[in-house]
């Protein structure tokens, strides 16, 4: 099937869709944004964290055929051509990147809470990152970044 | 495989009649995960998304199959403090913007966070297929393992609840708060005005199961026209009666004797939460 998605505010058409294929599958092999991230596979990980429709969800549980004329702002999104957006700034200077798989789901949750929330306490922050996994950082720097970005917004 | 895209709940009726076999998918949840784990290859999905009147609640009060967990915990929780309780323990916040208590009837999962309120306060269930409506108690709904009293041709359009007459409490025991599945259990829903509780437990039977003796000694026991404080024998005779309720398993999650052990206790910290609240709610009237 034929799937029509605004990406990053653009109007994209992915072809030869299967009808069982995730959002994630479509952002990642058939539009070229591989900055979601494919791994769990069941909503466990948080790694291919999106918008839809302004709400973050995981793209790998999304059906292709439920974005047709919906709106998705993937991590390529959010910097506005070279410049970061503050979150991922936040993240880069806090070392809140290791290996980076985890990164970009993480980036679009953090920049949902503070979207929400502009100054979260500790608590909603962990709250609102409960569902990212990270087996690199322990969590301590990505609550530090999630801090600052909130400091400078 | 068809992916069909109803846009009103009349053409997802029909179009339910005409594929029995397609599986309806909402917020996606349970089905892409059995999807993309190659578990099921259904020959049609049926996206339920684009139907208006799935997404709404009305009145006192029918909540619509579709509505995600994040709208009954913001919008819903002062009506229905039990669901959204429960609704908090669901997946992450990623997964509570997309699944619904539709889809956690539809899975029937005895695991199913939401089951054990929807049994302790009395909810109906809402089935349509285009030979009419039923109403199923939530107490004839599990039907085993994964099963509900689903015809092959019926969508669940609905969840009838009464905004809650008193005290609710919902407990369940994890490794870890977020992104877990119930090792078990347990809501209670105080009903002052009729003196009786209604108490279920999930995750310690084929099913989600009520625990009916646990309410009826409940119902004798306490006096709910003029509360007092509550015995601890009274807690620990209802944490026996709601543990003798169950019939829980060996598995991955757990043992059947630490589930026989949790649930007496989630009962009687539950029935005790809900008793204060209830004795606070007299004194501050007084």
């Amino acid at each position: 099937m034929r799937v029509n998605v605004t990406v990053n505010g653009e109007q994209r058409q992915a072809d030869d869709v299967w009808e069982g294929e995730s959002l994630l599958f479509v952002l990642r092999e058939r539009l070229g944004l591989p900055g979601s991230k494919n791994a769990c596979e069941q909503g466990e990980c948080g790694s291919c964290t999106v918008y839809l429709d302004d709400v973050p969800v995981c793209a790998c549980l999304v059906a292709a055929g439920q974005v047709q004329d919906r709106e998705v702002r993937t991590v390529e999104g959010l910097a506005d051509g070279d410049s970061l957006d503050p979150v991922q700034e936040a993240f880069v200077e806090a070392g809140a990147v290791q290996c980076g798989f985890c990164t970009p789901g993480l980036v679009v949750q953090a920049h949902d809470l503070l979207d929400r929330v502009p100054n979260p306490s500790d608590p909603e922050i962990r709250e609102a990152l409960a569902g990212n996994l990270c087996r690199c950082t322990g969590y301590e720097k990505i609550l530090d970044a999630v801090r600052l970005a909130a400091s400078r917004r | 495989m068809d992916f069909l895209r109803p846009e009103t709940l009349a053409e997802a009726l029909e179009l339910k009649a005409s594929r029995p076999d397609a599986v309806p998918i909402a917020g996606g949840t349970d089905v892409m995960v059995e999807l993309n784990y190659d578990h099921r290859r259904p020959s049609a999905l049926l996206d339920l998304t684009r139907v208006p009147e799935l997404q709404q609640w009305s009145g006192g009060l029918r909540v619509g199959a579709g509505v995600p967990y994040v709208r009954i915990i913001d919008e819903l929780g002062d009506q229905l403090p039990g669901l959204a309780m429960a609704s908090r323990t669901v997946g992450s916040p990623q997964i509570r913007n997309r699944g619904t208590v539709g889809g956690n009837l539809g899975a029937a999962s005895p695991a199913g966070d939401t089951h054990p309120v929807l049994l302790a306060s009395d909810a109906v269930v809402e089935v349509a297929s285009v030979r009419g409506t039923r109403m199923i108690p939530a107490a004839e709904f599990y039907l085993g393992v994964k099963r509900n009293a689903l015809e092959p041709d019926e969508l669940i359009v609905a969840v009838h609840l009464t905004p809650a007459q008193g005290p609710q409490q919902f407990s369940k025991v994890g490794t870890r708060n977020a992104m877990v599945i119930a090792v078990c259990s347990f809501a209670i829903s105080l009903f002052p005005d009729e003196n009786r509780v209604g108490a279920a437990v999930g995750s310690a039977a084929p099913t989600p199961r009520r625990a009916l003796e646990a309410e009826q000694f409940l119902a004798s026991a306490l006096d709910f026209k003029a509360p007092k404080p509550l015995l601890d024998s009274v807690k620990r005779e209802f944490g026996e009666l709601v543990s003798r309720a169950a019939s829980p398993i060996d598995d991955v999650r757990g043992s059947a004797a630490y589930r026989k052990h949790a649930l007496a206790v989630m009962a009687r910290r539950t029935l005790g939460w809900a008793w204060q609240e209830l004795l606070d709610g007299e004194r501050a009237c007084a």
